[in-house]
């Protein structure tokens, strides 16, 4: 199957895979193979991703002095709120579902296909019905709401072009719904034989615990902006107090859903890290039912943190206590997730190929992003940092030093696959670093100003908070650096790169047992697993040496 | 006297030491799991390199007593910073007795603020040292936040609602205050400077001028103007039960059950009076919903409020206890 690595061998792209076995527009666009449905997301969230980045680089340009030269307040104030709308619901929570777990979960369990291959198709073309309703919001007058859509700011006050946005969101929840629907039934009925549970690679888990949030989370914001859609045409009163509604029930009903989103973002990602440690590790990944149960943890118990976002409102004190303590209480199994992937470095044989170093940086800015969420949780420091630059800082720590880190690392873990190509390593290995670097000087300055008290969302702010403001967009600079070298060597490599052959690692999982790119029915054969996951030890076929040095006690779990 | 860090804001108010204390305890214990986490990973990294190009992994696939240490350890620590923080929350969201009660009303894009004695102020506020200030806010469009970083205190003001937040200032001098949740075009414009004064300058300064009435004589003002007197008659023979000594006394309504008469429950009897109807009286009133600003509702609260002097009249059947001995 695959060739050892001492005598590299020059490998041929195989004679028909996915992406040659039919051409033209017609066949991708009706396409209901997982494989091209993975690349028309890839191709949509990275548009998406990079007209959120535009406008996030003009409002860290406009932030560079106290009184924004660059745009009105008003124009600001559509920036802050249409990069958060075209990142989060366009790009975090699209990009690895729906590119990386579409491509994957089928090869990685052994299946042709997904459960409901024309569902997936559906899933794509809802989700550019969606996406073109907030495009259309974005070009005509823009939206000021904030992303977060507080009312009754954005269902009364707002002159902006709530309504279609709202539309559009609540049109793309559905294709949110059916992935995670697919994802659930296909995991469950579409197995290969000896695929059991404990068998199954982590990422799959993670796939597995995100889809439940999508099913069960995604009906409620898609609801909720609804009605906020039609107390702004109708002016039936849900959230306005001048009609009899309630502004914070909008907040408990966006919350319920937008807090598990979060880990919407944040658990695929944790998938992909549990797949790259192992592989440029070489061992079997410390703790994998921990790490596994850890995900469903994170899943069950983000559904009861909502009211966290929510201490200042007025809320009951009670309710106050008890959604503090549940915060605290998801915190245990990300912390779970941290040790167990720093622990399988131990004693590994470590490589220091790209997907590991974007693994590391992930660890990293995910310890920062978590610990400042235990400041958040902790009710009486949230008085002083609730809505200042603290926040924007732990979000971004987690949505990007995490779930875009762990998105670009399995991009690059898995490019081979979907391409068949190599990438240049070193400009890789450069462009983890420089991302690392970038990301670190954009957003730490941020702490520091959250804590001195400056609020987020403001166009302008007062002298003392320069330097830090200053620090923060030349850090953003170094950053868009790091976006753009991917995007441009990435491309690059699906002409000009080097054959990478079926396991170029290699890894153990069983999407590096059929060759790159997969044929379009992924596996000549179907499959039969006989081996635990990342077990690198009985796998003679990956052409490895066995372990050498002094053996552990068994209380290691040496097997 | 709590370190201070260069990146810790002027401490001004009782919540400032606190908050920061908490902040020092979080940092210190987060230092330490970030550096000894990315220390093991930077050595791992080194030590561990990959040594020839067909080498594995020592394969170890865990250790429960390890996978309990991290469970548990995390957990105690987790209990801990809870436990700490609630107990300054729950300070924060208990004000004291006697209060120096302000009002503050947000609106796009300013806050009016007015002083006990009927002094009015713009984005503005004038405090005095050493005593407990009570801000009871309410908003005339969307969300607001009136955040005072030196205070290390915020709360959202929100339409429909009363929110208040209570500190004491410890140190004289000028401090910026904020709006902090995002209300629309001009949100980061809403905000100005609270001027914490020793008492006398404090008194000296409120009696400097005034020009508007009090809210409690501006409320008695309305409390003609409107009618109210015509029913609200305060020996209880009116056809609307006497607002005497109601104020944070404990009502029963029509339907059995009793309600603590607070701002709120005022602040709803006034503008939706259907919404609860005090035992053994008719529907009668009309809403005052739409009719009145959030300044004549406080008004009237402040006037209601000090109505407390005379005896609860026999059939005021909806009063049970009076607020205050």
């Amino acid at each position: 199957m695959s060739t050892s690595p001492t005598t590299p061998a020059v490998h041929q792209l195989p004679e028909e895979h996915y992406l040659n076995s039919t051409y033209g527009l017609r066949s991708w666009l009706l396409t209901t193979d997982h494989k091209r449905i993975a690349l028309l997301y890839l191709a949509s969230v990275t548009f998406f991703f990079f007209i959120g980045g535009i406008f996030a680089t003009m409002i860290r340009i406009h932030l560079l002095t106290p009184n924004g030269y660059l745009v009105t307040p008003e124009t600001y104030n559509k920036l802050f709120t249409m990069h958060g709308v075209a990142m989060i619901f366009f790009f975090l929570i699209p990009s690895i579902p729906a590119v990386l777990g579409n491509f994957l979960v089928p090869l990685m369990i052994g299946a042709k296909d997904l459960a409901f291959p024309k569902i997936n198709l559906l899933s794509w073309y809802i989700y550019l019905v969606g996406g073109c309703f907030v495009l259309y919001s974005f070009a005509t007058g823009g939206l000021d709401t904030g992303w977060t859509f507080y009312t009754p700011l954005s269902s009364v006050y707002s002159n902006s072009a709530v309504t279609p946005a709202v539309i559009g969101i609540f049109i793309n929840g559905f294709s949110s719904i059916l992935t995670g629907l697919n994802f659930v039934v296909t995991i469950h009925t579409m197995r290969a034989p000896g695929m059991t549970w404990f068998r199954l690679p982590l990422f799959v888990w993670a796939q597995y615990a995100t889809s439940i949030i999508f099913i069960l989370g995604t009906p409620v914001i898609a609801i909720t902006l609804l009605l906020v859609g039609l107390e702004r045409m109708f002016h039936l009163g849900f959230f306005n107090p001048a009609l009899g509604g309630d502004p914070i029930l909008f907040q408990h009903l966006f919350w319920f859903y937008s807090h598990p989103a979060v880990y919407i973002m944040i658990l695929p990602a944790m998938g992909v890290i549990s797949e790259i440690i192992p592989t440029f590790t070489r061992k079997p990944i410390f703790g994998y039912t921990f790490i596994a149960a850890s995900s469903i943890a994170i899943a069950v118990i983000g559904f009861f943190v909502w009211a966290h976002h929510m201490f200042l409102t007025g809320e009951s004190t009670y309710a106050a206590l008890a959604f503090s303590l549940l915060s605290y209480l998801v915190a245990i199994p990300s912390a779970v997730k941290v040790f167990n992937w720093t622990s399988t470095l131990y004693r590994g044989s470590i490589s220091y190929d790209t997907p590991l170093l974007y693994s590391l940086g992930f660890i990293g800015l995910f310890l920062i992003g978590g610990l400042t969420g235990l400041f958040l949780a902790c009710l009486g420091l949230d008085i002083h940092i609730h809505d200042t630059y603290f926040v924007v800082a732990h979000f971004h720590y987690i949505m990007v030093g995490g779930a875009v880190m762990g998105y670009v690392g399995g991009l690059h873990f898995w490019w081979p696959k979907i391409t068949g190509k190599l990438y240049p390593e070193f400009l890789a290995r450069m462009a983890a670093v420089i991302l690392f670097v970038g990301f670190n000087l954009t957003f730490f300055p941020q702490f520091i100003l959250g804590y001195l008290g400056m609020p987020r969302r403001y166009h302008n702010y007062p002298p003392e908070f320069q330097v830090l403001n200053v620090m923060s967009t030349a850090g953003a600079s170094i950053l868009a650096l790091g976006y753009l070298l991917p995007m441009l060597y990435l491309t690059w490599s699906m002409r000009y790169g080097k054959v990478a052959g079926p396991n170029p690692w290699p890894a153990t999982g069983l999407e590096w047992r059929t060759p790159s790119p997969p044929p379009t029915e992924n596996f000549d054969v179907t499959p039969v697993v006989d081996w635990e996951a990342y077990d690198f030890k009985n796998r003679p076929d990956l052409g490895l040496t066995q372990p050498s040095g002094p053996a552990l006690s068994p209380a290691h779990g040496d097997d | 006297m709590q370190a201070q860090l260069p990146f810790y804001p002027d401490q001004a108010s009782n919540f400032a030491p606190s908050v920061d204390a908490l902040m020092t305890f979080l940092i210190l214990v987060s230092l330490f799991f970030a550096v000894a986490i990315t220390a093991a990973i930077v050595f791992f990294f080194f030590k561990y390199r990959r040594k020839s190009e067909n080498e594995v992994g020592y394969p170890i696939h865990g250790d429960m007593r390890l996978e309990s240490l991290w469970i548990i350890v995390p957990a105690f620590l987790s209990l801990a910073m809870f436990g700490w923080g609630a107990v300054v929350y729950v300070d924060f969201r208990h004000a004291p007795q006697d209060t120096l009660d302000i009002y503050v009303i947000g609106k796009q894009w300013m806050w009016k603020i007015q002083q006990p004695n009927g002094r009015r102020e713009i984005n503005e506020l004038h405090v005095p040292i050493g005593r407990d200030v009570k801000l009871v806010m309410a908003s005339e469009d969307v969300i607001h936040d009136f955040y005072v970083p030196a205070f290390r205190v915020k709360m959202d003001v929100v339409p429909g609602h009363y929110n208040t937040m209570w500190f004491r200032p410890t140190k004289a001098g000028t401090y910026r205050f904020f709006c902090s949740q995002y209300c629309g075009t001009n949100h980061a414009v809403m905000g100005g400077w609270v001027t914490v004064m020793d008492p006398s300058d404090y008194a000296a300064w409120l009696s400097g001028s005034s020009g508007t009435d009090s809210p409690l004589v501006a409320g008695e003002k309305l409390f003609t103007e409107r009618a109210c007197v015509t029913c609200h008659i305060s020996n209880g023979s009116g056809r609307a039960p006497s607002l005497n000594g109601v104020y944070g006394g404990t009502v029963r309504l029509a339907d059995g059950s009793t309600v603590t008469a607070d701002d709120a429950y005022i602040r709803e009897s006034i503008l939706v009076p259907s919404a609860k109807i005090v035992a053994g009286y008719q529907p009668l009133m009309p809403a005052f919903q739409g009719q009145l600003t959030e300044d004549q509702i406080l008004s009237l609260t402040a006037y209601i409020k000090s109505l407390q002097s005379q005896p609860i009249p026999a059939t005021g059947a909806g009063v049970l206890t009076t607020g205050k001995k």
